[in-house]
């Protein structure tokens, strides 16, 4: 099951997260109290050029020195503090989430043309494959992820959501099936810009995966939607697609329908599914992936998980259920679904 | 007379009761088993090959035949198999040929192998309410795609595409050449290949002129004998194969006898009538992987560019290694030849014993290409023991693109799998070229029969990758995460990365 919703405000316009929380607990009925969170991009004005890495430790005293040791190999913390939180009877704080502002030093990876990327990917992978006490869950400049294992409204309390204030929110109310309800298993995932967050179940994870791991990415987090923020990385990032080509990469057309196309357009789309069959996606899914100007909603080639999309003003809804986007505003228009596979996306404005 | 008779391998007995004297059974056996004598038929079961002509064109169901009915003192270290071998090697001093694929009774580990179905959390997916897409492309694909954005929103596609081929199922039929069977059955496989949208290999053995109408469906091949290959041969393939080796038998050529060559063989060769057609182990021209790509090159600029070109090697322990040098030659898929793979005459010692299974030399070489970031550069396709429907989704979950299959394909056309294919008297038409035998094999009806395999095993893959909550094959592709081993050790399942059932 799993619920989401997104917006975002195409004119920067700044939400605090008190309606996200009444939306995400809306659809309660598709969580089962083990896992929400909650992506807010425009959240870091002061800090805005510099990396906001969101770290659980399982152990302050243990942990937290010898994360800081390899994050001063690799550049500079500008800035850290334990990220705020207020204690909930029915969440068990299992892990400390700390924020550093950090700034790469970009001459110690000389070979790249994204050299703080590559940084900041590259210490992500190691930190999250080795275990080691800390988890990086959020690395994105200017925004953060908050999630824990709970219902939508204890987590939200508990990181005091209604304080953040964003033009671009996700958020995610989890029932896990694969994994158990740990806090690295909820969602939003998030590398570096990308975040995303995903109900249902993608079934081709095992040929995605072993696609992305040839790119040096590691999957570290036991549950198939981290695959789509690296691939989204990847197609979107290192390989320069748009975000819709992305999406026609993940969901793309049937060879019934490619046939069928004029002579360009089936090039253009058999191109598309013969160099990136391996990042197709198959299965039950409605995913939504955002980065800082844009907001991206999707569904499986058949539609297996619900999506509908509303507009209100400068705001773009995309989520599981109208309910949820009447939630946050009541007099939302322009209500539609959209066909299966076929992207949504939501730009902020030149 | 040291040795003398040794115990017979079959049985062969005549219920009087239901016999009718018709005499089928002496027709039917091309091994001289039945002769008649007056009213009665009698039988030398010593010329046995177990091949069931007889039994299945006898009406009254009245021929028995017993496997072993008689055997040597038991012994667990000297087999039967063992003795008879040494017996066969005292008397004759030669290597002892065989037929078919490996028959030394090596687990298999397709049979270890079990598939996934989805349950509550994700629906499995109805192929016959659902499109489910089966379509293959096998060839070089881009790393990655340039695109133009246009001013009207539009993208231009800036890369250029190589050469693929277009399958409509992931099965093709494997190459069998005119020579090692017949051309009554080489044609019965090209109508069936034609007619499901698939693909077969002519083999070493040129390509007949009677099959020059299914030329779009034919994959010809170029092998260290050079057989048959000119432009215009080169030029009639849908795709070229190189064949370095065979899972039969890895690490050496192969040998027509003179006798098989007649003149339709020896034009389609391009040899003398009744000379023997010997393949040389290596290559002549390729002592090294850069005389490969210069191979590859060579015939990709003879034919301009227009078709893809697959080397084929035989599964063996490096087989991984070696697929990353083709990978690097400008190949544009590597087959990978499992040691169960069939073969028309092969030395029993290299088909028993030489060479791995095709299920471990696909996961290791998939896994090489992808650590390698090549896996784009070339397609893989599997085979060498590929039995069933499931066989092909369990060998596409540890990586394969497509497969061959060839042992599946005699078989429905009355191959018994009686293994004698290298005495040229294969009484279903199959492995001979004497006429009498040849013309009891019907290209149309036996192409059906092929069709219809393929047709079946189609339809249980849709239904396989439904249940697995997967529409289309690129989903199936190296998503070794469907499969899991049952009792298989902890170093295979290394080898596979596959975990245990259960887990």
């Amino acid at each position: 099951m799993c619920g989401i919703i997104g917006v975002i405000d195409r004119r920067r316009q700044l939400m605090d997260g008190t309606k996200i929380k009444e939306a995400l607990a809306s659809m309660n009925e598709r969580g089962s109290g083990e896992g929400a969170g909650y992506v807010a991009y425009g959240i870091y004005p002061e800090y805005k050029e510099y990396y906001a890495l969101h770290v659980f430790f399982d152990h302050i005293r243990e942990h937290k020195v010898p994360l800081e040791d390899l994050l001063e190999k690799w550049g500079t913390i500008v800035h850290d503090e334990q990220i705020k939180t207020c204690e909930q009877p029915n969440l068990r704080k299992v892990h400390t989430p700390w924020r550093y502002f950090f700034r790469p030093d970009p001459t110690l990876m000389p070979k790249s043309t994204t050299p703080e990327e590559d940084i900041i990917t590259h210490l992500v992978m190691k930190v999250n494959s080795e275990r080691n006490g800390a988890l990086i869950f959020s690395s994105g400049k200017n925004l953060g992820v908050f999630k824990a294992a709970g219902w939508p409204e204890d987590v939200a309390n508990f990181y005091r959501i209604q304080d953040y204030k964003g033009y671009l929110w996700l958020a995610h109310n989890r029932y896990p099936t694969n994994t158990a309800g740990w806090w690295g298993g909820a969602h939003p995932f998030n590398l570096l810009d990308w975040s995303v967050v995903h109900n249902g179940e993608i079934t081709s994870y095992g040929t995605n995966r072993r696609y992305i791991e040839s790119f040096g990415y590691k999957c570290t987090m036991y549950t198939d939607t981290e695959v789509v923020a690296y691939l989204v990385d990847l197609l979107v990032r290192k390989h320069g697609l748009s975000e819709k080509i992305a999406v026609r990469a993940f969901a793309p057309p049937f060879w019934e329908d490619i046939d069928r196309m004029p002579a360009k357009e089936q090039e253009l789309n058999r191109a598309i599914r013969l160099t990136y069959g391996s990042a197709m996606m198959n299965g039950p899914f409605a995913i939504c992936i955002a980065n800082e100007n844009t907001l991206v909603g999707f569904t499986d080639r058949i539609k297996l998980r619900p999506l509908v999309v509303g507009e209100s003003g400068d705001r773009l809804f995309i989520s599981s259920e109208e309910a949820a986007i009447r939630r946050v505003d009541k007099d939302v228009g322009n209500i539609f679904m959209p066909k299966a596979g076929e992207p949504v996306i939501g730009r902020l404005y030149a | 007379m040291s040795i003398g008779s040794t115990p017979l391998k079959f049985r062969v007995t005549i219920d009087p009761e239901r016999c009718m004297n018709c005499g089928r059974c002496v027709e039917n056996c091309s091994y001289g088993v039945f002769r008649k004598e007056g009213d009665s038929i009698r039988i030398n079961s010593r010329n046995c090959a177990a091949c069931h002509r007889c039994i299945a064109f006898c009406p009254r169901d009245a021929i028995e035949i017993e496997e072993q009915p008689g055997d040597y003192r038991s012994h667990p270290v000297w087999t039967r198999e063992v003795r008879e071998a040494i017996f066969n090697q005292a008397r004759t001093g030669r290597i002892i040929l065989s037929g078919m694929g490996n028959a030394k009774p090596y687990p298999i580990i397709f049979d270890q192998l079990v598939l996934d179905a989805c349950q509550v959390t994700n629906p499995s997916i109805d192929p016959l309410r659902e499109p489910m897409e089966l379509r293959t492309y096998l060839g070089k694909k881009p790393a990655s795609l340039s695109l133009r954005p246009l001013p009207d929103g539009e993208v231009e596609l800036r890369t250029k595409l190589t050469p693929n081929l277009q399958i409509e199922t992931p099965i093709m039929i494997g190459h069998m050449s005119y020579g090692a069977i017949s051309l009554n059955a080489q044609t019965a496989l090209a109508k069936a290949v034609s007619r499901i949208g698939t693909f077969m290999g002519t083999g070493e053995g040129g390509l007949h002129e009677s099959l020059y109408p299914y030329q779009d469906h034919m994959i010809v091949q170029v092998a260290s004998g050079r057989f048959g290959v000119d432009i215009n041969y080169l030029e009639r393939g849908a795709a070229i194969e190189i064949k370095i080796g065979q899972g039969a038998k890895p690490g050496i050529g192969g040998h027509l006898p003179g006798d098989k060559v007649c003149t339709d063989i020896s034009c389609t060769r391009m040899i003398p009538e009744g000379s023997d057609a010997i393949s040389p182990a290596p290559h002549h021209d390729i002592y090294s992987i850069e005389d490969l790509k210069q191979l590859v090159r060579s015939l990709k600029e003879a034919t301009e560019w227009k078709k893809p070109v697959f080397v084929k090697i035989a599964a063996v322990h490096n087989s991984a290694a070696i697929a990353a040098g083709i990978a690097r030659s400008g190949a544009d898929a590597v087959v990978v030849d499992g040691f169960r793979g069939g073969s028309g005459a092969t030395p029993r010692v290299f088909r028993d014993h030489v060479g791995i299974p095709v299920e471990a030399a696909v996961a290791s070489v998939d896994a090489k290409l992808r650590d390698q970031g090549i896996r784009n550069e070339v397609s893989i396709i599997a085979s060498g023991g590929i039995r069933e429907s499931a066989d092909v989704a369990k060998i596409i979950c540890l990586g394969a693109d497509a497969v061959y299959i060839g042992t599946s394909a005699l078989v429905a056309m009355g191959c018994r799998v009686c293994g004698t294919c290298y005495k040229g008297t294969c009484a279903w038409g199959i492995a001979t070229q004497k006429p009498e035998l040849v013309q009891r094999l019907d290209p149309e009806t036996n192409a059906v029969q092929v069709e219809n395999l393929i047709h079946g095993w189609t339809l249980e893959l849709a239904e396989l990758m439904g249940a697995a909550g997967i529409n289309s094959i690129e989903s199936l592709r190296g998503n070794r995460d469907r499969l899991r081993g049952y009792m298989l050790d902890e170093g295979l399942l290394e080898v596979l990365d596959v975990k245990t059932v259960g887990a």
